[in-house]
């Protein structure tokens, strides 16, 4: 594996500070086993990244670490360099609660609190210290607008959070993260565990907020993908056992377009995975 | 429970096709029991003669099975109707005993006396309620929160590794029988209260410490169950924010666990009322009204083992009386739990619903 | 709350640019996370101390006996466990006691196993959910949760004053089962019902009648778990103290048949450690109650971590 070589459609930055994300040969180990091998990417802020590849591909173990997830997982380690906006969130003394408060993430089933939607969405306003209710209730409403969920749910606001349908349950978790205004927003495969209206929606709400915050999405949906991205990043585990590697990683319409590399094209024209 | 069901309809078919052949018992098979029911098939099976049968009838299980299978059944239902009849007789012979308390006593002179003295023959239950209601509560006070922040450490905190230590540990402190709890409340918890507070050193204090002791494990464990269910995601998803370990375990964890921890702390109360051989043997046994943390009492359970073996006449009847108050305040707690629990039961299904993992 | 929240309002600052400006004073001061770990560390803290603290109890428990009661068991070894105590202050052995205590768990486990069990099967396999299930599960509740005191009591004054059997090894026993009977219930039904289903189709689909199923695969499936059901409740019935004070007698004596009566560990304990005039045989009784519950713990966790790990496989 140490012979690979990831091919770029666009050519890697030098200045991390033009990046949201600067990543060079990271490595990622869970006990003994590498799951990945020397990822070098550039994510641009203000734009929409998708990472795709097959199953157990290590993507979603890549995106866990873009805001430190993984250290919750017993007997992991990271190497290599991962710089958010120049500065190394793996740092000594970088605290990961801190970088999580600047780095918003979206999980796969919708996690909503068992508490009052409200509550929810005030959640991460009340960790930062807003305490007066006005604040408060303006931050509420606001990211529910952006969550494109205002409406469904402005006259529910003190019922249960479990209580509303699974697409609406996960656009309350995208408010709950919009409602710390975070720098990037990171989505594990959002959308593959609700109703297609609620899909609709999300995928507006991602191309309305990506001037402000940088979103990457990892997703299964080829179609998804090539929808709402601007960068995309094929990543595939080859052999079982062995870590995964970033193949290709470059402008959407080029990789769906003119793939470089032969197991991209394969695996976009559906040949495997 | 799907396959109960098909179990069910090959029944229902086999009934249809006996029926047919005996129309005439149709109306056995309404009985209400389903064990009498089987009886019944079975019955009117064996009274039909053989050549009744169309030849066509697929007959794979013999009749023998069949009315083996019933029986069976049968056997099963009367083993878990034993266990409804032990606790009504239970429940039904305590207040039978204890009845005659309204003419011999008063129901009211007996639930407001103050007075508990054998010689003169008064029985007032307010000493030993008053008691059990001290040492219950103090013991919850020390019991629970040390149970619930261990529970917490347990399913928040704990490594794996570390959690192999610390829940046999606990469940060995369950297993531990009262007497030997009380033996070592008497031999080192009696002398250090004693030194503390000066006196002898029985009394409600000690019976605090001994009684929490007992209590703990019971919370632990009921509390680690609930906080282990709340589902991963949620957990993260605080993480995410940038929640720090403790604002997700308080802000997160313990709301959507608190009625499984509000039920592990009702069955400990329970636990500690009934609890016996460790309050009697620290607690001092007097029958006096709550003085002071130092100054011996007595409680209903205490009072009961102690005076049982030579009580006889109205005594008698008064250490049932306390009994039947045991029993009800311990029943309603089950109760209390049970509709707790239903409550959130109903919402969880409704929740249900909207897919959460 | 609901629709009557504010509209944005010009003179003010939006809820938005108030978290802003604190996050902005966050990066500055690293004020606002730094009370955030702190009051983080505090509370890790509490929850280490009292866990700390009902660890150390347990360890003070065990230590404390032991160390007083392993010199007297260990003293002229075996003598302790296999003579009679003798003489007004009961110097000697407990031997007769240890007998007792058998003798009585014994047979109490013999009259609640086969009814509990099968009450259970009942519940978990024939009943069809509804009233006559919550009923039963419901009694079975009550009856874990009736005192044991209040046991010992009905113990006492219906197995022995109305059905005239003497305080004995069958009253105690008796006694002990209604004890045992919801611990071993409980155990069981959640041992069948954590029996995989797709288990029994493949029964069923074999054509295999209702019992056939369940003696021949669910209950073998759940047996390791229905051990280990049974041994927790032999636990708590040996360290019974109550049931057997009020219906076995506290006459020291070696029992043969079922009316005989005696003095179980537990009640011997209780009398040495009240009288205090013989502490080191309190001590010496309570380390092997100790003792015989320990292991007792201990081999219901081998025999369920050795099932789990069989599960897993």
């Amino acid at each position: 594996m140490s012979a690979h070589e990831t091919k770029y459609s666009t050519v890697l930055q030098t200045d991390p500070l033009t990046t949201s994300y600067y990543v060079r040969n990271l490595e990622f180990w869970y006990g003994d086993f590498n799951a990945l091998t020397n990822i070098s990417l550039d994510v641009m802020p203000s734009a929409v990244t998708a990472f795709i590849g097959p199953s157990g591909c290590g993507k979603s173990t890549f995106l866990r670490c873009m805001n430190r997830m993984n250290d919750l997982i017993p007997d992991t380690q990271v190497g290599g360099k991962m710089l958010l906006k120049g500065a190394d969130i793996y740092g000594s003394g970088v605290d990961p609660v801190d970088l999580r408060r600047r780095v918003g993430m979206i999980f796969q089933q919708p996690n909503p609190f068992p508490q009052s939607i409200y509550d929810n969405v005030a959640y991460g306003p009340r960790l930062q210290g807003v305490k007066k209710k006005r604040d408060l209730d303006d931050i509420v409403e606001d990211s529910l607008k952006r969550a494109n969920l205002w409406k469904e749910v402005k006259d529910i606001l003190d019922k249960n959070g479990l209580a509303i349908s699974g697409g609406q349950q996960q656009r309350l978790c995208i408010a709950r993260v919009l409602a710390v205004q975070p720098e990037v927003l990171l989505m594990d495969e959002p959308c593959s565990a609700i109703d297609p209206t609620s899909v609709q929606k999300i995928e507006d709400l991602m191309a309305e907020i990506k001037d402000e915050v940088t979103i990457i999405i990892v997703t299964h949906n080829m179609q998804q993908a090539a929808r709402v991205s601007d960068y995309t990043s094929f990543f595939l585990q080859e052999v079982a056992g062995e870590p995964a590697v970033l193949v290709e990683s470059g402008k959407t319409s080029d990789i769906f377009t003119a793939p470089i590399d032969k197991r991209t094209e394969d695996y976009i024209t559906g040949r495997f995975g | 429970m799907s396959e109960d069901k098909n179990i069910e309809s090959v029944e229902a078919g086999k009934e249809g096709l006996r029926t047919d052949a005996n129309p005439s018992k149709k109306t056995l098979t309404h009985t209400p029991s389903v064990a009498m029911r089987e009886f019944a098939e079975t019955a009117a099976q064996r009274e039909k003669p053989p050549e009744v049968r169309p030849a066509t009838k697929l007959q794979l299980v013999s009749r023998s099975t069949q009315i083996k299978e019933a029986a069976l059944a049968s056997l099963f239902f009367i083993c878990a109707f034993l266990a409804v009849l032990g606790v009504a007789l239970i429940f039904a012979f305590v207040a039978f005993r204890a009845f005659p308390l309204v003419t011999e006593i008063g129901l009211w002179d007996f639930l407001t006396g103050t007075t508990w003295s054998v010689a003169e023959g008064t029985f007032g239950a307010v000493p030993f309620m008053l008691g059990s209601l001290v040492v219950v509560g103090g013991s919850l006070v020390i019991g629970v929160p040390l149970a619930v922040l261990t529970a917490i450490f347990m399913s928040e905190v704990a490594t794996p590794r570390a959690n192999s230590i610390i829940r046999p540990a606990v469940e060995l402190l369950a297993g531990v029988p009262s007497v030997v709890v009380g033996f070592f409340g008497v031999v080192v918890v009696v002398p250090l209260v004693s030194a503390l507070v000066g006196g002898a050193g029985f009394g409600p204090l000690t019976a605090w410490i001994v009684l929490s002791i007992m209590i703990m494990p019971t919370i632990t464990t009921l509390s680690e169950d609930a906080l282990n269910s709340i589902p991963m995601g949620i957990r993260e998803a605080s993480y995410a924010m940038g929640a720090t370990k403790w604002q997700t375990i308080w802000k997160v964890v313990i709301p959507a666990a608190k009625i499984g921890i509000i039920d592990a702390a009702i069955l400990g109360m329970g636990r500690a009322i009934g609890e016996t051989m460790a309050v009697l043997m620290v607690v001092g046994n007097a029958p006096q009204i709550f003085a002071g943390i130092s100054a011996p009492i007595s409680t209903m359970t205490s009072q009961i083992v102690l005076e049982m073996g030579y009580s006889s006449g109205t005594h008698r009847t008064a250490l049932f009386g306390l009994a039947a108050i045991l029993s009800l305040i311990s029943m309603s707690l089950v109760l209390t739990v049970r509709l707790v629990s239903r409550d959130q039961h109903k919402k969880r299904k409704k929740v249900k619903k909207g897919g959460v993992a | 709350m609901g629709t009557n929240l504010n509209p944005n309002n010009e003179q003010r600052k939006t809820g938005m640019q108030v978290l802003k400006e604190l996050k902005e004073e966050h990066k500055k001061s690293d004020s606002g996370l730094g009370r955030a770990h702190f009051n983080n560390r505090v509370a890790l803290g509490v929850l280490w101390g009292a866990t700390g603290v009902t660890i150390g109890l347990l360890a003070i428990i065990l230590i404390y006996v032991s160390y007083h009661g392993l010199s007297v068991v260990l003293q002229d070894f075996p003598r302790f466990i296999f003579t009679w105590p003798e003489g007004v202050n009961a110097e000697g052995g407990i031997w007769p006691t240890i007998i007792a205590t058998l003798y009585s768990t014994g047979l109490a486990m013999g009259i609640a196993t086969p009814i509990a069990v099968l009450a259970a099967v009942y519940l978990a396999e024939y009943a069809k959910q509804g009233k006559i299930v919550k009923t039963i599960r419901f009694a079975a509740d009550s009856l874990a949760s009736v005192p044991s005191i209040v046991m010992g009591l009905f113990g006492l004054a219906f197995f022995v004053e109305t059905l005239g059997i003497p305080l004995s090894m069958l009253a105690a026993s008796l006694g002990l089962s209604l004890l045992m009977l919801p611990i071993i219930m409980r155990a069981t039904e959640e041992a069948i019902r954590a029996v995989p289903r797709y288990i029994r189709w493949g029964s069923y689909g074999m054509g295999a009648t209702k019992w056939q199923t369940v003696s021949r695969v669910v209950i073998p499936t759940a047996t390791p778990r229905i051990i280990t059901g049974l041994i927790l409740a032999l636990a708590r019935a040996i360290g019974e103290t109550a049931v057997v004070f009020l219906t076995m007698g506290i006459a020291i004596n070696l029992p043969i048949v079922p009316t005989d009566s005696g003095r179980s560990m537990s009640v011997h304990l209780y009398l040495m450690a009240v009288e205090g005039i013989n502490l080191p045989s309190a001590y010496g009784t309570a380390f092997l109650l100790l003792l015989i519950i320990l292991i007792l713990n201990l081999s219901a966790r081998w025999i369920s971590k050795r099932y789990s790990r069989i599960e897993g496989a």
